[in-house]
């Protein structure tokens, strides 16, 4: 059974890849057959990871649906094993798997409108998402950092060539920044492989080196922050972060769709795999450290976000502060802590998804976006503003919503570990509802500027897309035992972690 | 034993260059596309007459010259680049000279002299071989005799390559002073058997020698000439120099190094190391202001020369089994950057045959009038910088992991963090290419179906690497152990 269900994950993993291939052979002005296509593939990639999360067990051995096909082995310093296609999930990246088929689907509706080489839209697109889910599914170090980049690159051309506001800037920002933060993985990787000297990549190989003091304690001291700074840049890690909002703000709608909701979440999973897998001794003597940055981030993200006056911006930071949630969850190193920053991630995926879509859709009409330049859109957006509603409550911790579920175990985490950063935690919350609320003060009631008149509301693409985003999060708001209890075994096995 | 069957082979290959010159002295108004099809075919015949060898045993030529399994690899190596060169070569030439039977016979007689110097045990005969291929490139990169940048490029090249010969000849002649021998073998034993503590004169001796192999391979600071050389140079020689010469002078170190002086590595790795520390962070550094594309390859190919040094530091501090694993991931290493270089020359030949511009703005748009070469050269900058699906993202890994140790660690940091700058000026290039549209008056053209053929099997060549090394890593590996088998491993108990 558990090899057949790694099929499952072989699939999700080369379907995206064969839609990139088969779209490079598609004219590029055929673009409906590209977004039927599209929409197909997405569709399938939903069911899959659908049935790759309900098929997960909660209980038995927290590595499951393994498959492994030698890749490169007995050459050159690799021994048996050297490195092999292994793939398989835990609860936390069935989780993210989960997250990756409805933001990539949500996604592909939404880019249906693109008009300006729309399959070559597609084909990096697809790619892009090939790369998460193939590092959500490595079990192997040598595929996860090959996927892990495979997503990171196709967003410079993404943003680059159908991005908006200052688009070149916020590409090779982006890139740069992120490619960078990779080269740490990279060192991260060559001294880990070499201290375990194994003459493997495989991961649960190297897992164990880490657990058992091949790779020394000192060593992992050093190598931990290699690792943190070079998943923490994509993660938005506070002072990482500044890539965050110029590329939210020059990205295409969809493109931030997936950037905020889906990638940023492979920096908070490296740092679960290569930082508390990999390198349990590095991680307890470094967590506060990442505690600290974590809280900054959250508080910081938080007041920059009061401030701005771009939609784009405000989520932009927005992400930085909810993802800093998830590094204070993962900091405490405590089994609810944990538990709760990989909710986060699901809970900030589906959210900032959901954002991102509304302001696109705003955005495509009425070209600006500028908080100041609206008034009073209910009356003519109704079915905008109520999604919009809903995501800006999740976003506050609303009970009943997503973000409250999170956000509760990352507190009650953090309180049972660090009091006081619990403290600033739950600040930080507070100031997310005061930008939020501004902002619906300011843009969705008052006198109807009547320049918006002409404004039409959701499209029923974008409602669709909507409509399964507002219903993950209603789903992990009100029923998550599904969720927590698919997290529990895999968190209590992480090493170091305490219940 | 004079075992003159050993090099089968590369007779064919200097029968068809001198084959190549009569045609033309007999036949002088030859569509000079045909002899580049001739040559093609020539060094197809030399490649498949290679595959014999493969596996064979080691073929021993009076202790000078060594035809095992690397000799084997460099063969088909040198073989598939003179192929390569020649097709890429076939048209650009046909537009530019009268007469090309010489060029495509140097070319033939070049590739010949880098199998030699793979091949060679001995500090003379290397030297000579490593004279007939820098001999040949000097013709060559001189070839288009009406330009003057053509000019100035091989005068440059020939001063300053006679300079480092020079002291080349005179590390050889220290080292033969000290040690009363050239051969490798006899050079690890007299070294072996010295008395301990540092000589001088084999310190001096050695040194000069890594400056002149320096020179050869570009390695900064003796790179000064290789800008110059490959801006100058028909565009299909700078694809040899930056392939065929530097895959060569790496054959020869690692001969040398291995089968003689890592007797003596305390006094040199320091140095490489150095080296190449230097050289790929100056390669990279300064490729980010170029703006013609031959010097930005010329920067970006003094970058990867550091970082296959990184392979040779790696032998110098490791033992037996980090010099087999260092120098088979290197040996992997060079296949793909060369399949990427041929590559992209490939789609850059097709480029600038039609428009005559190798600026990187002269690039602009081509993502719209020509998808296919924007394809091809994406892919090969990407491979470079080591970006997943593409050779360099495995072959480098392999490369570093390899070389890593604990006392290196820094340098391949090093490494690392310049793949990350070399990647801002290949997206540099990528920008004009997908950002941009194209300008005025440029439509959408098909390349010549040949280069668009060969650009797209080298894709093709450049994927397979990068997605599954396996076999090629395997081959690469029976060279390395070949090497590692003659080395002074071998002969003289190591610490």
């Amino acid at each position: 059974m558990d090899e057949a269900q790694g099929y499952v994950l072989v699939t999700a993993l080369a379907l995206p890849l064969l839609a990139a291939g088969v779209l490079l052979f598609v004219p590029g002005t055929q673009k409906m057959t590209a977004r039927y296509f599209s929409a197909v593939i997405g569709a399938i990639l939903l069911g899959l990871s659908v049935y790759v999360f309900l098929a997960y067990q909660a209980s038995g051995d927290p590595l499951q649906m393994q498959l492994r096909w030698p890749w490169i082995e007995n050459v050159g310093f690799l021994a048996e094993n050297g490195i092999s296609l292994h793939l398989g999930v835990d609860g936390i990246s069935a989780l993210l798997t989960l997250l990756t088929g409805v933001v990539a689907f949500a996604g592909t509706l939404i880019a249906w409108k693109l008009e300006y080489r729309a399959k070559d839209f597609f084909i990096l697109f697809w790619i892009l998402i090939a790369g998460v889910y193939g590092t959500f599914f490595s079990l192997d170090l040598f595929f996860f950092f090959f996927f892990y980049e495979l997503a990171v690159v196709p967003l410079y051309l993404l943003i680059g060539i159908w991005g908006s506001t200052r688009k070149e800037y916020g590409a090779m920002k982006l890139t740069l920044m992120l490619v960078g933060g990779s080269v740490g993985i990279w060192i991260g990787i060559f001294a880990v492989v070499h201290q375990a000297g194994a003459g493997s990549f495989d991961l649960p190989t190297l897992w164990a080196a880490g657990q058992d003091g091949t790779i020394t304690p000192d060593m992992q001291k050093i190598i931990f922050p290699f690792f943190v700074v070079g998943c923490g840049v994509l993660a938005g890690l506070w002072p990482l972060h500044t890539w965050s909002p110029d590329g939210h703000m020059s990205a295409p709608t969809s493109v931030s769709m997936v950037h905020a909701g889906v990638l940023m979440k492979l920096g908070a999973f490296g740092i679960i795999r290569l930082g508390i897998q990999l390198l349990p001794d590095g991680a307890e003597f470094w967590m506060p450290a990442l505690l600290v940055l974590g809280t900054i981030g959250a508080l910081y993200g938080a007041i920059a976000a009061l401030t701005q006056r771009d939609f784009k911006l405000i989520s932009g930071y927005s992400s930085v502060s909810h993802m800093g949630y998830v590094l204070i969850g993962l900091a405490t190193l405590h089994e609810v802590g944990v538990s709760g920053a990989a909710l986060q991630m699901f809970s900030h995926g589906v959210m900032t998804a959901l954002v991102f879509l509304l302001i696109g859709a705003l955005y495509d009409q009425a070209h600006t976006r500028d908080l100041s330049d609206f008034g009073g859109v209910a009356k003519v957006m109704p079915l905008w503003v109520i999604a919009y509603v809903m995501a800006g409550l999740a976003n506050v911790g609303l009970p009943g919503l997503s973000g409250f579920t999170a956000e509760f175990h990352i507190f009650v985490g953090a309180f049972r570990t660090y009091p006081v950063f619990g403290g600033l935690a739950i600040l930080a919350a507070a100031i997310a509802a005061a930008y939020m609320l501004r902002m619906f003060g300011v843009v969705f009631f008052g006198p109807l500027n009547p320049r918006w008149k002409e404004l039409k509301d959701l499209s029923p693409l974008e409602t669709v897309s909507a409509a399964l985003l507002i219903l993950s999060m209603l789903a992990m708001g009100l029923w998550w035992s599904p969720f927590t209890d698919r997290l529990a075994n895999t968190v209590t096995s992480l090493p170091g972690v305490i219940s | 034993m004079r075992d003159f069957t050993l090099f089968i082979p590369e007779y064919l290959a200097v029968g068809a260059a001198v084959a190549i010159l009569a045609v033309e002295l007999i036949w002088p108004r030859i569509r000079k596309d045909y002899l580049a099809y001739a040559t093609a075919a020539g060094a197809l015949g030399w490649l498949i007459a290679a595959i014999p060898y493969i596996g064979d045993s080691a073929g021993d030529f009076e202790g000078v010259l060594l035809t095992d399994d690397f000799t084997t690899y460099f063969r088909i190596l040198a073989a598939g680049i003179v192929m390569a060169i020649a097709l890429l070569s076939a048209h650009y030439m046909r537009n530019r000279t009268t007469t090309a039977g010489e060029y495509y016979g140097l070319l033939l007689v070049a590739g010949t002299g880098m199998v030699l110097m793979a091949a060679s045990r001995e500090l003379l005969t290397a030297y000579i071989s490593l004279e007939l291929l820098s001999f040949s490139l000097y013709i060559l990169v001189g070839y288009l005799k009406r330009d003057r940048l053509s000019n100035e490029a091989s005068l440059k090249y020939i001063l300053l390559g006679a300079f480092s010969s020079a002291m080349l000849l005179y590390g050889i002649s220290l080292i033969y002073g000290v040690t009363g021998t050239t051969s490798y073998e006899g050079i690890a034993e007299a070294l072996d058997a010295r008395a301990g503590g540092t000589d001088p004169a084999v310190v001096v001796g050695i040194m000069l020698i890594v400056a002149g192999v320096g020179f050869k391979v570009s390695a900064a600071p003796f790179h000064m000439w290789a800008p110059d050389a490959y801006q100058g140079a028909p565009l299909p020689i700078t694809a040899f120099l930056s392939t065929a010469s530097k895959a060569a002078g790496f054959a020869l170190i690692l001969r040398l190094f291995t089968g003689a002086l890592v007797v003596d590595a305390v006094e040199w790795r320091a140095a490489i190391a150095a080296l190449a520390a230097i050289t790929m962070t100056a390669g990279n550094l300064i490729a980010i202001q170029q703006t013609n594309l031959k010097r930005l390859v010329a920067y970006s190919s003094i970058g990867q020369v550091g970082y296959m040094l990184v392979a040779i530091a790696a032998i110098g501090y490791g033992n037996v089994d980090t010099a087999a694993s260092a120098s088979s991931a290197l040996l992997l290493h060079i296949v793909g950057y060369t399949a990427s270089t041929l590559a992209l020359f490939a789609a850059l030949t097709a480029h600038y045959n039609r428009t005559g511009d190798d600026s990187i703005a002269g690039l602009r748009g081509l993502a719209e009038t020509q998808p296919f070469l924007a394809l091809v050269i994406t892919a090969s900058l990407f491979s470079f910088a080591g970006l997943p699906f593409f050779a360099g993202f495995a072959t480098k890994l392999l490369l570093f992991q390899a070389s890593t140790s604990n006392g290196l660690l820094w340098l391949v940091g090093l490494a690392a963090a310049n793949s990350f700058v070399s990647l801002y000026y290949y997206l540099m290039v990528m920008r004009q290419m997908y950002l941009f549209d194209p300008p005025e008056g440029q439509t959408r053209f098909r390349p010549a179906p040949l280069l668009g053929a060969l650009a797209g099997l080298l894709l093709l060549g450049v994927l397979f690497i990068g997605i599954y090394p396996q076999p090629v890593f395997e081959a690469t590996d029976r060279a390395a152990s070949a090497l590692i088998e003659v080395s002074a491993w071998g002969l003289v108990p190591l610490p």
